[in-house]
């Protein structure tokens, strides 16, 4: 029997800044894994995929990626995902500095 | 980008595809105090003739070669597809062929094909090895369409003579014509004069300053010519990214390069930066520059001086993260004050199997996996990238990311205790004590369950 989908979250990179991005319901990316459009029904993530990967004069690299759902919005499931929410542990750079400054 | 990089004479052509890729040379090439022989016309030879070569185009996968222009292998010859070492036979200079080595996730030391080639043979010979790769090699996996594989599959003695009758064909197909083109190449790689003079200062600073003597120690190599010196630059600040320095640091370098190097510079595979000649007299002015920009660190062929891949932190294939883990073994040992005390140690950092950190040839080497979701380090000792190359030995398991340092430190406390002398390195006792004291320092409570 086929594993049971679990939900999923659309992420890439900024083709020109690099920052982690996440698509959202709107179309748009946000830098912001909360923001992200959880999807929960495994043919509207390949659909949502695809809607994702048009936009590819803006963005680079996306895939699903599985994320569950907290009180905030989507969390990461695999530490990877934690890690690229966060950016880069050696420097604070891209969106990390970005937040700093706010 | 690829615009910007043609204005300043750079190019990407075979830097990726299946096909031979750029050919690297050791990084101490035409400075080197034991070198035979400049390896660049060599590399740039090589890199002419493959480059659109109609018949290596579709190797299955990329293809590898590496000169070293002396005995000493600085370029991880065999660990690439092709290795080159330069040997001297009764006067004449000549190569090693070394084939079937590489890293990723089947590691192999190459083997020797042919233990002394004229140099005038090379082209034809790497033609021969090329071509009876492209009959014998596997197409069907893609994880086995390296020579590594068909020399393991085959024998390196089946692999040798094949060649070695191509190469009877092969040979009569070449006029002279790359003899040459060589000397051609040669003439654009005719070393900088280099300036004579009195070496006082270099003398006075080492006796008087002992941070300069410190940094003299480690940093600097022997060059052919005795009134100079090649100066490794390290960018391996303790705490600090491997590897990374900023774009101030980047022209600082390229000022003194530019100011006391006769105009050149190089970056490692160590990930440091070498200014290939310098007269011993600027040394003291160049140590004070690199003072003031944070790059003066006294610690190549030490224990902070780690290769360390990008990781998790920005690799997309990775398992998990490499830079935090050299970041931290490089201040505790800073913190310790042990390093000069340990002395030559290299430990090198993968985030992932395909081992662009080389951790197969460390001292000791870290690889970083993941395991059931969570990151998980494990350890080989006794690798070694030179002409007396050897993969290294798992330990045994892997540590969770708050326990690498911690056994890494065990090791080397291990290490401190057995060793036979102050001049024993830790590659030394390991070959003469083996896994054995170094697992036990490692693992103790499983030893203590076996007692
Ligand atoms: C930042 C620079 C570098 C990056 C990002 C890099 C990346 C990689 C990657 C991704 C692989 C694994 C490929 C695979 O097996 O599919 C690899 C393999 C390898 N690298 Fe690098 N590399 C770098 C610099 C170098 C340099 C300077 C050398 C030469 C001294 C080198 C020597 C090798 C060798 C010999 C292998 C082949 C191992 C094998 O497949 O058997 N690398 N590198
Ligand atoms: S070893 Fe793995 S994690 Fe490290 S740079 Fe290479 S592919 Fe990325």
């Amino acid at each position: 029997m086929a594993r049971p989908f679990t939900p999923k979250v659309i992420t890439a990179n900024d083709l020109l800044e690099g920052d982690v991005i996440y698509f959202m319901s709107d179309d748009s990316w946000t830098r912001d894994l909360s923001q992200a459009e959880l999807i929960v029904d495994e043919a509207e993530a390949q659909l949502r995929l695809l809607d994702a990967e048009r936009q590819n004069i803006r963005i680079v690299g996306a895939y699903l990626a599985d994320a569950t759902a907290g009180e905030q919005g989507p969390e990461p499931v695999h530490f990877r995902e934690d890690f690229r929410r966060k950016g880069p542990s050696n420097y604070s750079h891209g969106k990390q500095e970005a937040e700093a400054h706010v | 980008m690829l615009d910007a990089l043609g204005e300043a004479g750079l190019h990407a052509i075979q830097t990726s595809g299946t096909t031979t890729r750029n050919t690297t040379a050791d990084h101490f090439a035409g400075a080197a105090a034991d070198e035979l022989t400049d390896p660049r016309p060599y590399a740039e030879l090589i890199r002419q003739w493959s480059t659109d070569h109609p018949e290596f185009q579709f190797l299955g996968r990329k293809f590898k070669i590496a000169v070293t222009g002396s005995p000493n292998d600085r370029a991880v010859t065999k660990a690439h597809d092709v290795g080159l070492r330069m040997v001297e036979q009764n006067g004449e200079i000549g190569f090693e062929v070394i084939v079937g080595g590489g890293l990723g996730r089947t590691p192999m030391v190459g083997k020797i094909i042919r233990d002394f080639l004229p140099q005038a043979d090379l082209l034809p010979y790497l033609e021969s090895v090329l071509s009876v790769y492209n009959v014998l090699g596997r197409r069907d996996n893609k994880y086995k369409a390296r020579i590594k594989i068909t020399v393991q599959e085959n024998g390196i003695d089946k692999i040798r003579e094949l060649v070695e009758a191509r190469f009877e064909e092969r040979r009569r197909e070449f006029d002279g014509t790359d003899q040459a083109l060589l000397a051609e190449i040669k003439t654009h790689f005719t070393p900088p004069a280099l300036r004579s003079g009195a070496t006082d200062a270099y003398q006075a600073a080492y006796n008087a300053d002992p941070v300069f003597r410190a940094w003299a120690d480690t940093n600097l190599a022997a060059h052919r010519d005795a009134d100079h010196a090649i100066v490794t630059i390290s960018i391996k600040s303790h705490g600090a990214t491997p590897g990374d320095a900023s774009a101030e640091q980047i022209r600082v370098m390229a000022d003194l390069a530019e100011e006391f190097g006769y105009d050149e510079l190089r970056i490692s595979h160590q990930q440091n930066v070498i200014i290939p000649h310098v007269h011993k007299s600027d040394l003291p002015a160049i140590h004070a520059r690199l003072k003031e920009h944070a790059l003066a660190t006294a610690n190549i062929g030490l224990i902070s001086d780690i290769i360390a891949c990008p990781g998790m932190d920005y690799c997309a294939l990775a398992t998990a993260r490499s830079i935090p883990v050299a970041q931290q073994i490089a201040s505790r040992f800073d913190e310790l004050k042990l390093e000069h005390d340990i002395g030559h140690l290299q430990i090198k950092i993968s985030g992932c199997i395909n081992a662009c950190g080389h951790h197969h040839v460390a001292h000791i080497g870290i690889l970083g996996l993941d395991r059931a979701g969570v990151e998980n380090y494990q350890i080989t000792l006794g690798g070694d990238a030179t002409e007396t190359a050897e993969i290294g030995k798992r330990t045994g398991p892997g540590f969770a990311y708050d326990e690498i340092v911690p056994a890494v430190e065990r090791l080397v406390e291990a290490y401190l205790a057995i060793r036979s002398s102050d001049e024993e390195t830790f590659l030394e006792t390991y070959r003469r004590l083996g896994m054995e004291p170094f697992k036990s320092a490692l693992y103790p409570e499983a030893q203590k369950k076996v007692a």
